[in-house]
């Protein structure tokens, strides 16, 4: 029945109001956030180039706001997003390979993309804030 | 674009409360999505307490209960009840599954019951199926055959039978195609996991000689390619089928039939 023949009243059942989202579709959700995040994140790591190309003060100015709690947020959750997409872009190759898609295979390689998400970031903000 | 929030004409409201009668110990509260299209009111959630001492163990025993003894207007749809026909589908404590094979003791707490999400409402507990069925006989779910018809069965393998088991089992009661989020955002364009999985099934058919035309009916930005691997589908379905990976495979006969 096209959308034409449907009485126009009749109401439409809740949806996301009352599912209640697996560990599984919330991990999707993250993917396509973090892609999101990284393509915005592009945007500034090209902003901190075209300011690195400008002169020594106005890249020391960025510098700064980097080292500001923001700044530390915003490359902070840059640095998540880079690594989730990574690792849960990996996860995807193998579901297009026809692999994982047993529901505690899924939900085992799920937690694997969280904790290797989570060591890769903080290792990669270790050692960044070493060599600062 | 996806609309996150529901039209206004659908916000749900707070409805009656039908107290369970004196003396009944042991209490299982329900709470249930009401709409009828008589009243021109918007639909609401009613609560029944239900005296558990007296009603059977499923869902669906306690909405029959409901109906034969507390509201006879709460209309569902259930046949079966033994999760063959599929037709009590609907979204219980937050996820779709058939109301015949939940148990009640399954869920902590008030059970909430809605419609499957992100339906029409035709009335109650009962979504129009229209456009998942006319999806379903778009993909034209019988043997098709070019060649002269032997004149006995025809034959398959053992092996070649094997590819249709967890194929075969599905009742389309679609839990799955409503849980999935790609379905909600695009349901009148993307088939859904329901559908994909019968699609499937006729590709996965040693009998059926349709394939190169089955893939071309499919091969389309929407009707296949809106399938993210969320899960919910696989997450979801009440006979523990896998409509995620039979999408997978759609996809990867896609690739191989161009390399």
């Amino acid at each position: 029945m096209s959308a034409a023949n449907r009485p126009t009243s009749r109401p439409l059942s809740p949806h996301l109001q009352v599912y209640r989202l697996p560990f599984l579709a919330n991990l999707s959700i993250l993917h396509r956030a973090t892609g999101i995040a990284l393509s915005v994140g592009a945007l500034y790591l090209a902003t901190w180039v075209v300011f690195a190309a400008g002169s020594f003060d106005t890249y020391a100015k960025f510098q700064s706001f980097n080292g500001s709690i923001v700044g530390r947020l915003v490359l902070g959750g840059w640095l998540f997003s880079l690594f989730f997409h990574l690792f849960n872009g990996i996860r995807h190759l193998f579901w297009d390979f026809g692999y994982g898609f047993e529901l505690k295979d899924a939900d085992r390689s799920g937690w694997i993309v969280v904790a290797v998400t989570a060591v890769a970031t903080a290792a990669a903000w270790i050692v960044g804030l070493r060599l600062i | 674009m996806a609309e996150f929030t529901l039209p206004a004409n659908s916000k749900v409201g707070v409805g009656e409360t039908y107290k369970a009668p004196a003396g009944a110990k042991n209490i299982k509260t329900f709470k249930v999505y009401r709409w009828t299209p008589e009243d021109g009111k918007n639909p609401s959630v009613d609560t029944y307490e239900v005296d558990m001492d007296t009603c059977g163990p499923m869902v669906l025993d306690a909405l029959i209960k409901i109906k034969n003894e507390i509201d006879s207007s709460l209309t569902f749809r259930r046949s079966c009840r033994e999760g063959v026909c599929g037709s009590c589908a609907m979204n219980i404590d937050g996820t779709n599954t058939l109301a015949c094979t939940k148990f009640i003791d399954e869920v902590k707490g008030d059970i909430k019951i809605y419609p499957l999400p992100h339906m029409p409402v035709v009335r109650d507990l009962v979504p129009d199926l229209n456009v998942p069925y006319a999806q379903l006989t778009s993909i034209e779910p019988w043997l098709k055959s070019s060649t002269q018809p032997p004149t006995r069965e025809r034959l398959q393998s053992p092996e070649e039978r094997a590819k249709l088991d967890g194929l075969w089992e599905c009742i389309l009661c679609f839990c799955c195609s409503t849980s999935c989020p790609s379905y909600w955002w695009n349901g009148e364009r993307y088939l859904g996991p329901a559908i994909l999985l019968q699609a499937y099934r006729w590709l996965a058919d040693s009998r059926d000689e349709a394939k190169g035309e089955r893939l071309d009916n499919l091969e389309d930005p929407f009707r296949l390619y809106r399938c993210h691997t969320i899960m919910n589908c696989t997450k979801t379905c009440p006979k523990h089928l896998n409509p995620a990976k039979a999408i997978a495979e759609i996809k990867k006969l896609m690739v191989e039939r161009t390399i």
